[in-house]
Formats: C-alpha cells, sequence, structure tokens
C-alpha cells in the first residue's frame, strides 16, 4: 500500500466553558482535512463547539515506567490538601 | 524488570480492574489477540455497511431515508474508531485493510447475507444491531482502555440503530398483510445467522479462555447469545411474529429460553468463504479502495505542494 495519509489526535470541546478533551484519532492528509474528518467523526451528536487537531508525532508522551518518577513524590504531600488541616468548628466555610 | 515478572505485574493490573493503555508493557499474545479482534471488528463496521447500502436510494420515505443514511454513516464511523483503536498498538491500518482484502481477516459472516427487502432493513437493526449490541455493551468493560473507550462511544450510538429498526418491524407489521408477511419472513431469515453472531460454543472457540484471562471478554458466547435470545423473544411477541423454530420455549427452571441447536456447518460454511455474498462484499471493498486510491494519493500530493508554498512564503518574508 502507498504512503497513507498521517494521524491526527483530536481534541474536542463539549461546551463552551469546558476544555478541550482527547476523543480519539483520525487519518488526512493536512490539518483542515483533519478538521472536517474529526467533525463527521467524532462531532454527529453535537458533541462539541471546537476542535483542536494536531499531528500525532507532534505529542510527546511519559513513559509508563517514569510513573513512579515523576508522580510519586506528590503522594506524601498531603498537606498540599485542605482536608490536612484541622480547625475549629466555629469557622464554619474555609 | 524480568519477562516473567512483567507478565505477573501486567496480570496484576488485570485483576485489579485497572485498564491498559498503550504505552503500557504487554504480553505479545495480548497485543496480537486484540488486533485481531479489534481490527475484525472494525472491518465488520465497514464490511456491514453494504447490505443496508443497499436499500438507501430505495427508502420508502424521505424519513426513512434520511435515518438509514445517519446509521450507515454512524457504522462507518464506528469502523474509524476502532481502526484508530487498534492503531494504538502499533498496528498500520493499511496493512490491516490489505488483510481483509486478501481475506486473511474476517469480519461478522452475517454481512455475507443478502438485504433482500425493505423489511430486511428493519430485522437488521432490530436483530443484528442488537446482537451487536449484547456484544459491545460486555466491550465497554474490556481491559484494554482505547478499546473500551471506543465501545463506550460505540455504545452510546448503536440505541438508536435497533430503535429505527425495531420501529421499521412494528410499521410493516402492523401494516397489510402483506407486509406482516414480509416482516415475518425476513425474521425467519436473519434470526439464525442473528444467533450465530456470538460465535462458536464456548468449548469450541480457541482463544477463549485466555480471553478471559486477560478480560479483553468477560461473558462466554453462549452467555450474551442467551441474553440476546431472552430480551428478543417478548419483542417478537409484541410485532406478533414468531422466531422460526419450534423447539423455543420459556424454560421456568433454568429462567431463560430453550432453543434448538445451531446449524454450525452453515456457520463455517460461510466463515470459510461460501456464504450467499462473500465475494460481492470483497469485490465491494476491493473496488472503494481501488477507487479511491487516486484521491488519497491527490489529497496527500496537495497537501504537501501546500506545506512547501507555505515553507517558502516565510523564508521569503524572513529574508
Ligand atoms: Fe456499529
Ligand atoms: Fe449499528
Amino acid at each position: 500500500m502507498k504512503k497513507s495519509w498521517p494521524l491526527w489526535e483530536v481534541f474536542i470541546r463539549s461546551k463552551s466553558g469546558l476544555d478541550h478533551k482527547h476523543a480519539g484519532s483520525i487519518h488526512a492528509a493536512d490539518a483542515e482535512m483533519a478538521i472536517e474528518n474529526a467533525r463527521d467523526i467524532y462531532t454527529r451528536r453535537n458533541e462539541g463547539v471546537s476542535i483542536w487537531v494536531v499531528e500525532s508525532k507532534h505529542i510527546t508522551a511519559s513513559d509508563p515506567d517514569d510513573a513512579d518518577a515523576l508522580f510519586e513524590p506528590a503522594k506524601d504531600k498531603i498537606y498540599r490538601h485542605p482536608t490536612f488541616y484541622n480547625l475549629p468548628d466555629e469557622v464554619k466555610h474555609m | 524488570m524480568k519477562e516473567q515478572n512483567l507478565e505477573a505485574h501486567f496480570q496484576a493490573k488485570i485483576d485489579a480492574e485497572i485498564k491498559i493503555e498503550p504505552k503500557d508493557w504487554m504480553p505479545d499474545e495480548y497485543r496480537k489477540t486484540l488486533i485481531r479482534q479489534i481490527s475484525q471488528h472494525a472491518h465488520s463496521e465497514i464490511v456491514g455497511m453494504l447490505p443496508e447500502g443497499n436499500w438507501i436510494t430505495r427508502a420508502p420515505s424521505l424519513r426513512r431515508k434520511l435515518i438509514l443514511l445517519a446509521k450507515v454513516q454512524d457504522e462507518a464511523g464506528h469502523g474509524l474508531y476502532l481502526y484508530s483503536a487498534a492503531e494504538t498498538l502499533g498496528a498500520d491500518r493499511g496493512d490491516l485493510v490489505l488483510q481483509m482484502l486478501n481475506g486473511k481477516a474476517k469480519y461478522s459472516s452475517i454481512f455475507n447475507y443478502p438485504t433482500l427487502n425493505w423489511a430486511d432493513i428493519g430485522a437488521i437493526g432490530w436483530l443484528v444491531d442488537g446482537a451487536a449490541i449484547t456484544n459491545q455493551v460486555m466491550l465497554t468493560r474490556t481491559s484494554y482502555g482505547p478499546y473500551a473507550r471506543a465501545m463506550v462511544r460505540i455504545c452510546k450510538e448503536e440505541s438508536f440503530h435497533q430503535r429505527q429498526g425495531y420501529e421499521i418491524m412494528l410499521a410493516m407489521s402492523r401494516g397489510s398483510e402483506e407486509q406482516k408477511q414480509m416482516a415475518q419472513d425476513s425474521l425467519n431469515r436473519w434470526w439464525w445467522p442473528s444467533l450465530m453472531m456470538f460465535g462458536p460454543h464456548d468449548g469450541e472457540s480457541s482463544h477463549s479462555e485466555q480471553a478471559f484471562k486477560w478480560k479483553i471478554k468477560r461473558k462466554s458466547n453462549d452467555e450474551l447469545r442467551q441474553q440476546f435470545v431472552d430480551a428478543t423473544i417478548p419483542q417478537a411477541g409484541l410485532l406478533g411474529l414468531t422466531v422460526p423454530d419450534p423447539a423455543l420455549r420459556w424454560n421456568a427452571e433454568r429462567g431463560h429460553y430453550d432453543f434448538s441447536p445451531i446449524n454450525w456447518d452453515e456457520f463455517w460454511n460461510v466463515v470459510k468463504g461460501n456464504g450467499p455474498c462473500n465475494r460481492e462484499r470483497i469485490a465491494a471493498r476491493q473496488k472503494a479502495c481501488d477507487d479511491g486510491a487516486w484521491v488519497r494519493e491527490a489529497a496527500l500530493a496537495y497537501a504537501e505542494k501546500k506545506e512547501q508554498k507555505q515553507i517558502g512564503a516565510r523564508q521569503t518574508a524572513a529574508a
């Protein structure tokens, strides 16, 4: 088979005020076609008001083997969460 | 980590219901099994457009035509979600399509049966999509993340497919005597092939044990088939139609419907390529692939040219 269209990752904002979220991927010859294909494939039922596409080769993902090194340090820092602090009941909403 | 430890770690994740994601370590056999299963599933969605596409231009009303168009377009989308999921495992979409065209990869045998009249569009939506949904709902909980997510998306869209099919059957079974006959005839022809969609008996399906251990599958073929029969028989009753099985009856003790043994010779015959439409389906897919080749090439050439122009313009601006 001849050279195929590159792969693109599709991100969709489902409504104004929300973040774009990864929806899946598609093939397209260029960015314009990627938007059109993403529209046809991922928003047939009003799933979106805005689409981002980015060629998959431009995405750098963290290595699952590095997950501990990357995310472990955050685990023991419970003082970063509001529930760590004991305040008297009189302080109602804080 | 050593291979053995990796494998134990992998299985522990599966046992703990943690999804496996594309970059995670996985056994080769898990990857291969998934690529095979997901791509066959994708091919089924794509080939599945053919029997229904056959009736788009002859739908009995504009309403029905719009609905059928939307449904068939959904199936194309399902195929594409699934090819994407297979690609996250390192498969090349072009290769997968090629394997389908040269017969190395299968698609669901149900699509090798012809759609003879409009009632078949009703029966397909009701029974074929209904059977597919039974399987797909289970697969929303499959252990591979991208496959599970594709299934969630698909299941959301599928229930319209089944409902529109059932609505056609309802209209026909409440229509003229002739229309009711058509609906019954269609049910007669699609019933057994629909039950075959769940695949061979549990003991006879070669991959099932490992697929359970890896939680790719969570219910056996026979369990799913029974679930489908139990759900569908009352629906047939509501239509005033009967399934072509003299042995079908409610078994109060089991709490399930009993039904006759399946004609597995027919099943294997169709799987091996001798169904009524196997050659026609592959020929149609091959033609679509060949006829579209110049479009794919031209789009790529255009994109490359446009990019060159942009680079050129940027260089001129910078100079
Ligand atoms: Fe589908
Ligand atoms: Fe469907």
